[in-house]
């Protein structure tokens, strides 16, 4: 396997599942650790993966409240909404940013430690931004899933133990 | 009264009373006395149905569409077949004549010997194999000419292997490539000798490539493609390994009118035809399931060479599978013969393999090992496997 194309499944395999060992990762590619290694290396240097994480299913009492922000933003000329976009991801608060075709520009996720956190986020901190036109939020009241992972597992099927 | 002991007459049929018990019923049922066995015997997908199949299933059943369907199948299936066999297999079919829906590779097999051996006709065949051959073979009152594959040729069937087993009696070649159990292949200039073979003795070719499309190699076109070939090739294949769609039991056959039309009268009084709700989900798959199936088979071809590899490593030697979801290892070196090997394995170690004489008395000294299993499993089986060879050399 080519050099780009081994780089691909590495992406494709870290995406579902970053944990992966370099060694599982070499024996179903039919590589080895050490070359997967460096390429994972290379990578995260050229910045194709920027980071790893997991994906968790809060428990509604664990204090955390998400988000969902829709901003509409004023374009600026020659930049248009980067300027706008980059001063909003700078916020902590402020979990992934995505410029989006339709209605509106921008789309936020944001986290807080209550109700109360993220809205005095958007009216003291994000509807005053210069550029900003306008804001819609959307609590997160419940999670079903999220980067492919379905959160209720289907009723595991029993096989007949052997199938000729 | 009735006593069943004291009953001296049997209503079985002689030529079914003479089937051979299948190979695999025991171990079945030893398997099952068992707990916690990580069994890689299971010769099915271990996916569920992607979900938009199962979806046009309910839609179906939604809409009402539960009759009988045409006997060859709903015609719109069958246009769908003959467009994913150009597209896939590279061979044209036309829907109304050439195409007939099955429930299952199994019934399409069936039907299709039924219709095409007239009884003592002989039907050369690759063994190790799958083990309905044989048996359905004998029911139409036909007979079975097995021909060994050897692992040093990677279980692909020497030509002349075949020659020598010619008589004029010689009717019907049945291939299955890719292998099960052995996960063996045909590259092209394999098709390219097959089909000469057939050409040359006037052989009428059953092609069950019901893991086509569970292939790792550079993909080339069928069989039947081959000049002098699609008037004397039925290909027989089916929604069930490479959709992950066993339960829903829908094969199909493509083949020469007069055959599929001989195989529709068998088909209209046996079976009628297959479901047609599970009709409906075979279209959608044909239609819309190609990303899941890439997706599926990419999982297996990864999973086949961390097997390929920990089996080799422990020194039960295998060649690397070229489609299926099997590896077929030597397990000489341990010592044991095959369902020695599988038996004690299990009882030992509680993994369980099928024992190669299950396909034909050539798969002794092999097991076959299925990996359609999760990678996590197949680990933990491979680490049991290597612990249960350890002991055995060290007693």
């Amino acid at each position: 396997m080519d050099r780009e194309k081994l780089k691909r499944e590495i992406v494709a395999l870290l995406r579902r599942n970053a944990r992966m060992s370099d060694q599982e990762i070499a024996d179903r590619l039919g590589s080895t650790a050490s070359t997967v290694a460096g390429l994972i290396q290379e990578l995260e240097r050229d910045g194709v993966i920027m980071g790893y994480s997991a994906i968790v299913n809060e428990q509604s009492d664990n204090g955390e409240v998400r988000a969902i922000i829709e901003v509409e933003v004023r374009p600026e000329r020659d930049t248009g909404f980067d300027i706008v976009a980059e001063r909003l991801a700078k916020f902590p608060e402020v979990q992934s940013v995505y410029l989006v075709s339709g209605r509106y520009d921008l789309r936020l996720e944001v986290a807080g430690h209550s109700l109360q956190e993220i809205a005095s986020f958007v009216s003291g901190k994000l509807a005053p931004q210069d550029g900003v036109k306008s804001t819609a939020t959307y609590f997160l009241l419940k999670k079903y899933k999220e980067a492919g992972v379905q959160f209720s597992k289907d009723e595991k099927h029993e096989r007949l133990k052997i199938v000729p | 009264m009735s006593d069943s002991k004291s009953c001296h007459k049997s209503w079985v049929a002689q030529h079914i009373a003479d089937l051979p018990r299948s190979g695999i019923r025991d171990f079945f049922e030893l398997v099952n006395t068992m707990d916690e066995v990580i069994s890689l015997g299971i010769g099915e997908p271990d996916f569920a149905t992607p979900w938009h199949i199962r979806e046009a299933a309910i839609y179906a059943l939604n809409r009402g569409y539960t009759s009988y369907t045409s006997n060859l199948g709903d015609l719109r299936l069958r246009k769908g077949i003959c467009a994913y066999a150009k597209e896939n297999f590279g061979v044209s079919y036309r829907p109304d004549q050439e195409c007939i829906v099955t429930v299952g590779v199994s019934e399409g097999l069936d039907i299709l010997l039924r219709a095409v051996l007239n009884p003592g006709d002989e039907v050369l065949y690759h063994e190790p194999c799958y083990v309905s051959y044989a048996p359905t073979i004998r029911m139409t009152h036909a007979v079975p000419v097995p021909v060994r594959t050897e692992a040093k040729n990677d279980f692909v069937v020497d030509v002349a292997d075949l020659e020598a087993k010619l008589t004029p009696r010689t009717r019907v070649l049945l291939l299955n490539y890719p292998n099960n159990p052995t996960g063996a292949g045909l590259d092209w200039a394999a098709k390219k000798s097959l089909a000469a073979f057939a050409c040359r003795h006037d052989l009428l070719v059953i092609s069950d490539e019901i893991y086509e499309e569970v292939n790792y190699d550079v993909r080339t076109p069928s069989l039947a493609s081959l000049p002098g070939m699609q008037e004397r090739t039925v290909l027989l294949n089916g929604m069930s390994k490479a959709f992950a769609m066993t339960g829903f039991r829908i094969g199909y056959a493509c083949g020469p009118a007069a055959i599929i039309e001989a195989m529709m009268k068998v088909h209209q009084y046996s079976m009628l035809c297959a479901s047609s709700i599970a009709q409906a989900a075979a279209l959608e798959a044909l239609q819309n399931g190609a990303r899941e199936r890439e997706e599926m088979r990419r999982e297996y071809e990864q999973r086949r060479n961390v097997m390929v590899k920990r089996l080799n490593d422990m020194g039960l030697t295998c060649f690397m599978p070229r489609g299926a979801f099997y590896v077929f290892p030597s397990i000489v070196s341990s010592g044991l013969d095959s369902t020695t090997f599988a038996r004690r394995l299990l009882q030992e170690k509680h993994v369980a393999v099928v024992p190669g004489p299950a396909f034909g008395a050539s798969g002794e000294g092999h097991v076959r090992c299925a990996y359609a299993t999760a990678l996590e499993d197949i680990e933990r089986a491979m680490a049991r496997i290597k612990e249960f060879l350890q002991e055995l050399k060290s007693t």
